[in-house]
Order: C-alpha cells, then structure tokens, then sequence
C-alpha cells in the first residue's frame, strides 16, 4: 500500500484549509467555553472566539509554552475528566518539573491514525517486522510506534532501549526489515553488531530505519544509510503532541505535518512573529482534535522551516525540514548563537574523525571557552604526532569558520566518548554564571 | 647477501588520551598476555600522545589492544646495535645523515648485549644497506615476532 487513507492525504490544498478552519473554530470555541485556563489566556489576551474568522486569524491566539503544562501540574488544564482518560505519559523532566500528558481513546486512535499513514508513507506496511527500539513506558517513542506499527498490520518486536546484542539476535531470527529508535542508538547497535562480527547490511534484513527523538543531519543519514544499507527516515514529535507522530514519505523531502491533526506554523523565536514559508524559526503547533490536553500555538522549541508546496509524492500536506537544533539548547558563546548541530554537520565532512562528540563550555575570566572533544576514526590513526596534530587543526578549523567562534579541539580515544541511547545529552556547560 | 627486509621490524603504536593510568592500561594488558616490551617511547603533543612499543610478539599486543578498545597500528622501524661507548650513536648518525636519509624519530635501550637505536626513516631499504655495508649490525624481526 502506497498511502494509508488518500482521501485524507491527497486532498486538494484549499480543501485542507477549509477542514483546517473549521476544526480551530470548534476547538477554540470549544475551549473558551470549557477551559478556564485557555479562557483566560484568551482574555487577558483581548481575543474572543469570534474574532477568529479565517485559518490565518490563527495568530492572533496566544501562545502555549511547556511552562503552561509545568506550572499546570499534573493535569490542571486537561479538558476531559479522569474517567474519560486511557493513558498517561510522562515526560523525563530533565529540564525541569515533569510533564503528563493524558489521552482519551479518541486521543490515542488519531495518534496511532498519525503513524499509520506515516509509516506507510516511508513503505512500510503488512508483511514488515518492525523492531521497536525505543523506550517503552511513560516516554512517548515505545508504545507510539508500537500502536502504529500494529495498526498498518506489520509485526512488531517490542524490544525497547538497551541489551543491544539480543537486539541484534532477534533482528537477525525474526527477519526485522525495520528498526525505530533513535539515530545514535542505531549507530551504536551498528557498532555493537561489527564487535559481534555480524554486518547489518549482509546477515539482516533491515531495509528501513524509523529515526528521530533527537536532532540530526543530512549527513547522518547518508553515514547511517551507506554504513548500514538501509533507507532512514526522519519522524517527528514531542509528547506534548501525543508523542511521535509525522514522518517523510519515500521521496525524503521533509516531515509531513498531516494538516487535518496539526496547524504548523514558523515563528521567530525571540518576537514570536510569524515567517514565511521557507524561512528557519521555531515551529509551533495546534494540535486541531485532541480532547484531553488541547494545545493551541504550542511553541516546541525546534527550530525547522515549513514547506507549504505539495509533494512529489502526491501528499498535499505541509512539510517541516529537518530539525535543526533547539532554541534552548542554544549555546551563546561570547554573544554568538551556537547549536550543537552546527558542530555535528561540521565534524561529519571530516573522516578522520569519528560521529560522537561532547561539548565543554566553561568560563575562563569573563570569557566563555568552547571546548569540542571529538574521538579519532581508527583509520585515520597515524603513528605521526604532526598527522594527528594536522586533523585536530582541521577540525579546529572547520568548526572556526562553522560557528564563527574560537573552538579548543581535544582528540580522545575512539569508543571512550558516551553513547546515549535516548536523548543525547552532548553539552557539559560548567559556566558559573 | 641477506635480505634487506629481514631487518623492517614492526613497532606497534598506541594512541592514548594524556590522562593517568593510560599507560597503566596498555602495560598491564600486554602482562596479561605475557607480552615483553623490549623498548618504549611515549611522543606527546597537546592532550594526546602515541606510545610506541617493541614486543615480542607484536601481532598480539596489536590483537589484545584493538579488543580493550585502543587504536593500534603497525609502523615499520629498523633497530641497529651501536657500541655501548662514546661515539657509539655518531657512527650510525653519520651512515644515515650521509646517505641522506632521515630520521623522523627515534629511541634507544641498553639490550643484553649492546645499546640498541630503534629508527623511523624515511628510506628504510637505503638505510638498511647503508650501515650494513659499513659493517653495521641490525636487529633482525625474527626477534619481534
């Protein structure tokens, strides 16, 4: 199957527009009414319902942040009562409280409804083993994929994170054609398998890989895809959505924001304007038919662009680029803006070195430090000083013009940089400020 | 004449982060592999370093190490017996600095029987014939494999 409900998927733009409008009108109205959080937001905000009159009115509605959902504690702006919820998620609440998020069944069917066609967009579909590598549990990856999966009538191996050589055992029995999980922890199974003397290209039969929950490159994927033999895409989504939930399709063009779910749209980060199509910001979302934890113009913090063209593939729905950082896990370095994923594209156009990296910012006097240590690929070792002394200039170098910002380099011993099999956790930042 | 390559031997060198207990990790793999070390030298630049090593049997120092994890590689040096006396390493400099051929680095032990002067050479074959025509002596690699 090529798409998984092409009424849906292939509707002519101005129809989507329509249904787009029609679903934030209810749901505005909707919450106005029925929550008092929202109703004040709006309020204070000088917005009514009414005031709503075409899809573009959207921004005139204030915005949702994480904080609205810290400070609201577990479920305080939840929209429909405990006995109509099915499921919680936790978020990890590395970066603060955590936050839950609750689901009514309707919630959980247009989450699973979501994967199902983004899924079959990347090919997948009855007859494909699909090794859930994600967390199961309250993160949102394991059991998201895992329903989707279910749904478009692949088998599911439900493996979750971790004990990654039986990982590599059961891919190879039970024919797994595709793995979800993050990027470097398929990297990391990758390495794991080689130590184990099976090559995931010839002894397997993975052919896709389901890659996301953390920021990643172009580049990347072509290492992931050459190294490993397979096709990798990119999926999209935070719990506050539902969890993973938007996919590219085969032709690898962007992430498909199914519009009937979601509203996109790209802001500037620090006027929360909004931007053009094409232009880089952070992507905000209204999730249009969520009943137990509606969110209006939540800002994700992601920084991306937005393709509104309709797709090669046929899809009519808008596109998101690859994420390009967080607008919190920006570095300010001496004033200058720094997003990990600069250093990562950076150190992917140098072979010599390896994938991992770890960033240490510290303040020496009042001037901020950028230390990159980065391991060394075995087989650019040479027993010449001034050979690795040359790779460490180039990646010097390289990160100099990348960022604009002084870079100290530290050559380390391949294998002995952390490997994450969740979230990635790169930057040490010991400034005390 | 014997073969000039007899006398290519095989150093293994290790790149190792500039932290304490490195080296102790290296040493004590190759003791647990019963492993000699004949000589040593430890380069280090700003951070990092490469120890170099002559052993035994360096085909498994080379195994043993890839599997902790270190970077290991083969560079092919040559070893020459000087006289233990003064003067002893100005002869072989001499040979060398003659024929044109450099050094890129370089280190030396007292052996059993004489001091031994390990060389990186650009020419290793030149610098093989030159001192053994000098009435040079050289390490052969059968004492390294």
């Amino acid at each position: 199957m090529r798409t998984w409900d092409p009424r849906i998927e292939e509707m002519p733009q101005d129809e989507l527009k329509k249904l787009q409008y029609r679903l934030l009108k209810t749901l505005v109205y909707r919450l106005y009414s029925f929550s008092p959080f929202y109703h004040d937001r709006m309020r204070d905000e000088g917005v009514h319902p009414d005031d709503i009159k075409s899809l573009e009115d959207a921004r005139k509605l204030p915005f949702m942040t994480k904080r609205d959902l810290r400070d609201n504690y577990p479920d305080r702006i939840f929209t429909a009562s405990r006995d109509e919820l099915v499921r919680y998620h936790v978020s990890s609440g590395t970066t603060g409280k955590p936050t839950v998020v609750g689901y009514t069944s309707h919630d959980l069917d247009l989450w699973t409804t979501s994967l199902a066609r983004s899924l079959t967009a990347c090919g997948l579909g009855r007859g494909d083993v699909i090794q859930v590598s994600y967390g199961y549990g309250l993160f949102t990856g394991g059991l998201g994929l895992h329903y989707g999966a279910e749904r478009i009538g692949a088998t599911v191996v439900p493996t979750s994170v971790g004990n990654t050589e039986r990982q590599i055992e059961l891919m190879q029995d039970l024919g797994v054609t595709a793995i979800a999980c993050t990027p470097s922890y398929l990297i990391h199974i990758g390495e794991v398998a080689e130590k184990m003397g099976v090559s995931l290209r010839n002894d397997t039969d993975l052919r896709v890989g389901i890659l996301g929950a953390e920021p990643w490159s172009a580049q990347m994927r072509d290492r992931i895809a050459n190294q490993l033999g397979i096709r990798a895409y990119d999926i999209y989504g935070t719990s506050e959505l539902s969890g993973p939930m938007f996919c590219e399709c085969s032709e690898q063009q962007g992430i498909h924001i199914w519009g009937d779910i979601a509203l996109t749209e790209i802001v500037d980060p620090d006027s929360g304007e909004p931007l053009e199509s094409g232009e880089k910001g952070e992507l905000v979302f209204t999730i249009l038919q969520k009943e137990a934890l509606p969110m209006i113009r939540y800002r994700t913090g992601d920084i991306t662009s937005l393709e509104v063209a309709t797709c090669a593939c046929g899809r009519t729905h808008p596109r998101i680029g690859r994420i390009q950082g967080r607008v919190d896990d920006m570095l300010i370095i001496r004033g200058i803006n720094v997003f990990p994923s600069q250093i990562e594209h950076a150190l992917l156009t140098i072979p010599e070195v390896g994938q991992h990296f770890q960033i240490v910012v510290d303040r020496k006097g009042a001037l901020d430090t950028l230390l990159v240590r980065v391991e060394v690929g075995r087989d650019a070792f040479s027993d010449k000083i001034t050979d690795l002394m040359s790779i460490k200039e180039t990646v010097a170098h390289r990160l100099k013009n990348t960022l604009n910002v002084n870079v100290g380099v530290e050559l380390v011993e391949p294998g002995s940089l952390p490997r994450f099999e969740g979230k990635a956790k790169r930057v040490i930042d010991r400034r005390v400020l | 004449m014997e073969k000039k390559s007899e006398y290519v031997i095989k150093q293994i060198s290790v790149f190792s982060e500039n932290r304490p207990g490195r080296l102790a990790a290296i040493a004590e793999a190759l003791r647990k592999e019963k492993i000699n070390i004949f000589a040593f030298s430890i380069a280090e630049a700003n951070g990092f370093g490469v120890v170099r090593a002559l052993v035994n049997n360096p085909e498994r120092a080379h195994e043993t190490l890839t599997d902790m994890g270190f970077m290991v590689s083969f560079t092919d040096v040559i070893a020459v017996k000087m006289r233990d006396e003064p003067g002893g390493l100005y002869e072989t400099a001499r040979i060398l600095g003659d024929a044109g051929v450099n050094i890129e680095y370089s280190y030396a032990y007292s052996g059993k029987d004489a001091a031994v002067l390990v060389l990186r050479v650009d020419q290793a074959e030149e610098a093989i014939e030159r001192i053994l025509a000098h009435g040079g002596e050289l390490l052969s690699r059968s004492l390294f494999s």
